[in-house]
């Protein structure tokens, strides 16, 4: 049993399919995780400085804008994580990849949570400048709709007990409700809405000062590491969960591995 | 530097309760949902380590089927 080469990532080759093999992508992770929480640490206490310390006073909202710093990397990481999530789960139906799957799964209840905690922050924001919480906006119904995507994935899954099964079924829906992806996004264009329309984006020069940019694009890469760290973590729990009766995995977990 | 005295940092020109509100469940949400993800993986392989020890060493059969998924 010492010479499995799915437990050896420098036994073979580096392919496209290497760490497409659950026991390598467990050693993997088992490295980058704690890289990612160290990005994610680093990244997020420069952005906080930046948008506490640094960043003027904005010009007409005050100080409330500084909102701003965590509420656009996630409604960023909301919309990019559901992209990525319908992507893996996609490629795990295509082409019967069980790794794909269960890292599809592994990020619909992060891409949940950044999606709740856009909708919190914007209710927190909209408030004292708009002078109510809520209201039924499209780009605001329409990422309340991506939350309920990302909750009717879980459920979905969670309900079969066929794992491939349900990988498959939650690929169908992910698949599916990725065109509330652009209805989100070009939601402040198409219709006359009440939420402001985009501050930056990849076409036109962003309409904020530097140092505000700045301060927004450092939390999102901090965000990123977020997720990039608990993805991989949630992840590694699965391949455990679901290759409980493989060698590798009795090796491991006798091998006192924490 | 944008403030005068720690008070009114965390006063945030009188919308501290938004400012603050926003942050303090963001930092909540992040804190708990990696704890959640460790904790699952933990499980995972304490289980594995359960399953390992409960099977007989000599014998090679397939029983992957021999426990009901929890």
């Amino acid at each position: 049993m010492t010479a499995d080469p799915r437990s050896a990532p420098h036994a073979m080759p580096l392919t496209l399919y290497t760490f497409s093999s659950p026991p390598r992508f467990y050693a993997l992770t088992g490295v980058l995780v704690p890289v990612c929480w160290a990005l994610c640490v680093a990244l997020t206490a420069a952005g906080l400085w930046m948008g506490f310390f640094v960043a003027p006073t904005d010009a007409t909202q005050g100080e409330v804008y500084r909102i701003i710093f965590i509420h656009v990397p996630a409604a960023w990481m909301s919309m990019l994580l559901y992209l990525v999530m319908a992507f893996w789960a996609g490629i795990g139906w295509a082409f019967n990849a069980r790794l794909a799957s269960m890292v599809a799964r592994a990020i619909a209840p992060t891409g949940a949570m950044f999606t709740f905690l856009a909708l919190w922050t914007g209710a927190l924001w909209g408030r004292p400048t708009w002078g109510t919480y809520w209201v039924w906006d499209a780009r605001l119904t329409s990422e309340l709709i991506l939350l309920f995507l990302y909750l009717g994935y879980i459920a979905l899954t969670e309900a079969i007990d066929d794992v491939r099964r349900a990988d498959q079924a939650g690929a169908l829906l992910a698949i599916v409700g990725s065109v509330n992806i652009p209805i989100i996004y070009f939601s402040v264009k198409w219709w006359n809405t009440l939420h402001q329309g985009a501050t930056v984006s990849l076409t036109a020069a962003p309409k904020m000062a530097s140092t505000m940019l700045t301060a927004m694009l450092l939390m999102t890469f901090a965000c990123w590491a977020y997720a990039f760290a608990v993805v991989f973590t949630r992840t590694r729990a699965v391949v455990l969960e679901r290759e409980r009766g493989a060698a590798w995995v009795s090796e491991l977990a006798a091998g006192g591995a924490r | 530097m944008n403030w005068e005295s720690p008070a009114a940092f965390f006063a945030m020109g009188g919308d501290g309760f938004f400012v603050w509100g926003s942050y303090a469940v963001c930092l909540l949400c992040m804190l708990v949902e990696p704890w959640l993800a460790a904790r699952r993986r933990r499980r995972a392989l304490a289980e594995a380590r359960q399953e390992g020890g409960n099977r007989n060493p000599a014998s090679e059969v397939e029983d992957d089927e021999e426990e009901p998924r929890s």
